[in-house]
């Protein structure tokens, strides 16, 4: 029961990184990449790190807070650094694709300039 | 069945791995190549997750953790990077 349990938890997050990989390769420029990136593989990294959890807490007899401390961690530093980038690139001005309808940051890029 | 389960994820999270290898060499601005080494690093650790969880020894996780520290540290660095063309700005002092 654990070990169908571990398994639908691996195949999810597995799912989610390599829907994740596709819009990478599939988006037209670096925002919708890494909006398309960062999020999916986030819950899969997540949901494949709590499948581990589970089957260590089965199959051997020491309880391990590794996984744990690991996904804590991915959960908080995989958006702070996706939304370093992104914001490093819109600074830089990396251009948007041709199909944005609005860009509300604007003012923010000409106050970096100056 | 887990075995099986196990080989399946690993030679799926193989495969985006050369898909995003794609994207690092193709893609047409540094920042397409930073999220494409941030793709890597993440398959990475699920890939080396998974193999702790098929061969059945937690010692692996170890290594797990240490890549996902260097995957932050790296993003965060290859930012500063792009913003200000140095990584240690001490242009305050």
């Amino acid at each position: 029961m654990i070990e169908v349990l571990t398994s639908l938890l691996i195949l999810t997050g597995v799912f989610f990184s390599v829907v994740g990989t596709l819009g990478i390769i599939r988006m037209p420029d670096v925002y919708n990449r890494i909006h398309a990136m960062s999020k999916a593989s986030t819950l899969g990294v997540v949901s494949i790190l709590f499948a581990s959890s589970l089957h260590f807490l089965t199959h051997t007899s020491a309880f391990s807070m590794k996984e744990l401390a690991i996904l804590v961690f991915m959960y908080l530093s995989n958006p702070v650094g996706a939304h370093a980038i992104i914001r490093a690139a819109y600074l830089v001005g990396v251009p948007l694709s041709e199909r944005t309808v609005g860009d509300q940051l604007q003012h923010e890029k000409s106050a970096h300039h100056e | 069945m887990i075995l099986w389960v196990c080989n399946v994820a690993l030679a799926l999270q193989f495969v985006s791995i050369l898909a995003a290898t794609y994207r690092l060499l193709v893609g047409p601005t540094v920042a397409d190549r930073a999220v494409a080494l941030d793709a890597i690093m993440v398959h990475i650790l699920a890939m080396i997750v998974v193999f702790a969880i098929r061969e059945n020894t937690p010692d692996y996780l170890d290594a797990a953790m240490v890549i996902a520290i260097l995957s932050f540290l790296a993003t965060v660095a290859i930012a500063k990077f792009m913003k200000r063309g140095v990584v240690i700005d001490r242009s305050a002092d």
